[in-house]
């Protein structure tokens, strides 16, 4: 009776210990990413949500300030600005930069002849570093010798004031980053492509299904994961649009470009206010998290098609 | 009774609590701790006490001569005082915003770092600066410079946080060659707003993407121009007081109502507009710009880093000016720098940077090393003693025509200098949108402009600790 209510000691460490063991490699594998993730990406967050509730000048211990941070972006009146820009700049992204490399990837996917260099000619644009591809684009767009409006002019048509009108200047922008990242998009999406199996095509031709149909009904419900995966990184990505504002308009003009990043980058080196700059970047991080969120539970399968 | 005598007791402790608060307000002088640590600070640098003292801005490696130059000037220095050993960093450019606060907080920053004049305010509020008061207050070189310029580098209760290394005001730079061209005289450079008008027409008349007058607009630029060309129609930015916009006023008005004029009605600004520093910079360099508004350290940068000729350049005071914007850049020291370190700053800045006939001020080596000698891109010490014998030199190892810039010369020395307003960068971000909208919109409304600005600038203002 006595050896049979005796605590069975050692039995996690039985079960624990061979487990372990044999997980050891991957688990060596695993601590160098979350050693990267805790240094890189996990601390800084924290650090940020720390500096967002403080006053620090780095030179004297801290104050805490509790949300005056908070209050002080809030009561700033480009505070607004910068979300609907960012905003309108998320939408036209998504409309340029989410269909267009879809449509390419489709259309290189057809075709039969060159395939290889029209796959190198869509992602050149990548291999330039972003610095350099917008400052390219800050040629391109220059009312008098700039490229664009020069074949403007060739077909008869008058020059645009492309950055220096409020009212192009964010859609100019928005050129530039389609331009930028249309070679990654459209490479994802011809892998996603090449993985749709052949006889569904041919099964769908069969039963008298035209072009537009054959996409419709094989070609996105079969490339749907990559499809909702890449609308949901493009969101997050474009939310933080701050290079082409940085290099290319500096937030102007009169505002027009001003972009919740490039805020948060004034406060933080431009006005050397990090508490504020802090605070506007975990404000971000809360919209990206929320959205990310509700993207993730509304684009879920329904549970029969998940059983 | 009891409760009688409880309040006699509060009463009283109050009284002593007030007085000691009192005290410690008013006794900063009398304190005998304060006054010894000022006294301290005021004896000289220990001859055998060992001090190391990391300063920035050293010329790049690129830039040999410079290089070359300040490593001379170390030795110099070292060799004068052997107990003070300078680590030179190099930077270039001297200051990155996006690192100065990275670097306090990792403790990386210099002992002795570069700033500019624009960010000297928010650094002071900031406390991110040595207060060198007494220690600077018995230096002969920091005494001869013209009080004026050191006032940027001052708080409100006259503290002094660093050391200049340059100062001017801003003027009128002009391209001479494309004056000639357009068949004006040179010699004889616009000096009120209605000459620039019609020379910066007849100017862009020349064609071939030649721009008459050309203006900021982005990246905090087009606030800081707005200021200057304000300061010189006799207005301010801010209240007297820096507590409230004072900008939406006729002279900001006369301002931006001129320059729409030159954008849209004589079209002599040219289609592109956005520009910040470098933009206007590449155009001076090129050959291309007519005029702008500048110091006549503009001559030299165009002339260093952007390829101009500067015997083609010229710079006139700034047309029908009440005061001019004051501009430059000096050298602040780490909170964290010990007492003799601070000594030891001091030392070298007024070796390097104070001192006619060294380091900075060395003409004659200037001259040797092909730079542009004979531009008064300094005005730090104003008409004493030392102001005369760096005009001397200057003329006597002169490379560019010095009548390029007497009308500058002449000019500005009878127009007084305004320091920036308080929170610059923030206030210039908003002044930004007013100057790109005059220059990018042809039915910009300057009234609405203006109060939406008043608006954001007395929000900053407000919040301004």
């Amino acid at each position: 009776m006595a050896v049979a209510t005796r605590p069975p000691r050692g039995r996690p460490q039985r079960r624990w210990g061979p487990a372990f063991r044999r997980n050891l490699t991957a688990y060596g594998f695993l601590s160098g990413a979350l050693i990267c993730f805790a240094f890189f990406s996990w601390y800084p967050m924290l650090r940020g949500f720390v500096l967002s509730l403080q006053h620090n000048n780095f030179v004297d211990p801290p104050e805490w300030v509790g949300l005056d941070n908070y209050r002080t972006v809030l009561a700033d009146p480009v505070f607004q600005t910068a979300w609907v820009n960012t905003l309108v700049y998320t939408l036209l992204a998504l409309l340029c930069g989410y269909v267009v490399p879809f449509v390419v990837a489709l259309v290189l996917n057809e075709l039969r002849h060159a395939r290889g260099y029209l796959r190198f000619v869509v992602y050149l644009p990548v291999m330039l570093p972003p610095a350099v591809a917008v400052l390219l684009f800050k040629w391109f767009y220059d009312p008098g010798p700039g490229l664009f409006n020069q074949v403007l002019g060739l077909v008869g048509l008058p020059g645009l004031s492309w950055l220096d009108s409020s009212s192009t200047a964010l859609i100019s922008l928005v050129l530039v980053s389609t331009w930028m990242n249309l070679g990654t998009g459209t490479l994802i999406y011809l892998a996603a492509l090449q993985s749709v199996p052949g006889e569904l095509y041919e099964a769908a031709e069969l039963d008298g299904a035209g072009f537009f149909r054959r996409i419709w009904h094989v070609t996105v419900p079969q490339t749907r994961l990559i499809l909702l995966v890449m609308l949901l990184l493009q969101v997050i990505a474009t939310m933080q649009v701050f290079i082409e504002p940085y290099l290319l308009t500096g937030g102007g003009p009169e505002d027009a470009t001003m972009s919740v990043v490039y805020l948060m980058y004034q406060y933080a080196f431009v006005y050397d206010d990090f508490g504020a700059g802090s605070a506007l970047g975990v404000m971000l991080m809360l919209v990206l998290m929320v959205f990310s969120a509700a993207y993730l539970r509304f684009s879920r399968d329904d549970p029969q098609e998940r059983s | 009774m009891r409760s009688r005598q409880a309040a006699a007791l509060l009463t009283v402790a109050a009284l002593a609590l007030s007085g000691s608060a009192c005290g410690v307000k008013s006794s900063k002088k009398d304190d005998p701790a304060v006054s010894g640590a000022a006294a301290a600070a005021a004896e000289p640098l220990d001859p055998n006490t060992k001090v190391t003292i990391s300063v920035g801005c050293q010329p790049p490696k690129t830039a040999k001569e410079f290089r070359a130059d300040w490593d001379a000037d170390v030795q110099a220095f070292q060799a004068k005082y052997p107990n003070i050993t300078i680590d030179s960093k190099d930077a270039f450019p001297c200051i990155v915003p996006e690192t100065f606060q990275a670097k306090l907080a990792g403790g990386q920053m210099e002992d002795v770092y570069y700033v500019y004049y624009t960010d000297a305010q928010s650094i002071i509020a900031n406390k991110q600066a040595a207060d060198i008061t007494d220690y600077a207050a018995g230096v002969q070189n920091v005494k001869d410079v013209n009080p004026l310029f050191l006032q940027t580098l001052k708080d409100a209760e006259g503290r002094l946080y660093g050391l200049p290394r340059k100062a001017y005001t801003m003027g009128l730079v002009y391209n001479r060659k494309l004056f000639s061209a357009a068949g004006l005289n040179p010699d004889s450079p616009p000096n009120t707003w209605a000459e620039v008008r019609d020379a910066a027409k007849k100017i862009s008349a020349l064609g071939d993407g030649v721009v008459g007058y050309g203006e900021y607009s982005a990246a905090n630029t087009g606030g800081w121009h707005f200021t200057s060309l304000l300061y010189g129609q006799g207005g301010s930015v801010t209240s007297a007081d820096g507590k409230t916009a004072a900008f939406n006023s006729p002279e900001a008005r006369t301002v931006l109502q001129n320059l729409k004029d030159m954008r849209w009605a004589d079209d002599s600004m040219g289609t592109k507009q956005g520009h910040r520093w470098e933009d206007l910079m590449r155009l001076l360099g090129s050959g291309k710009l007519g005029m702008m508004v500048g110091a006549p350290d503009v001559v030299t940068e165009a002339f260093n880093n952007f390829g101009a000729k500067s015997d083609d350049l010229g710079t006139t005071s700034l047309p029908e000016a009440k005061s001019s914007l004051l501009g430059g850049d000096g050298y602040m020291i780490n909170p964290k720098a010990s007492p003799d370190q601070i000594k030891a700053a001091i030392l070298w800045l007024s070796f390097h940077e104070l001192t006619v006939g060294e380091g900075q001020f060395n003409h004659a080596r200037n001259k040797a090393s092909g730079r542009p000698v004979g531009i008064p891109e300094n005005i730090l010490w104003g008409d004493n003693a030392s102001g005369t014998k760096e005009k001397e030199l200057r003329q006597q190892y002169a490379t560019v025509p010095p009548g390029n810039f007497a009308a500058y010369e002449q000019g500005s020395a009878t127009i007084p200098p305004k320091t920036e307003p308080p929170q610059a960068q923030a206030v210039y971000a908003v002044l930004d949108t007013v100057m790109s909208a005059v220059l990018t919109r042809e039915d910009a409304d300057i009234d609405d402009l203006l109060a939406e600005a008043e608006k954001k600038v007395n929000a900053i203002l407000a919040r301004t600790k």
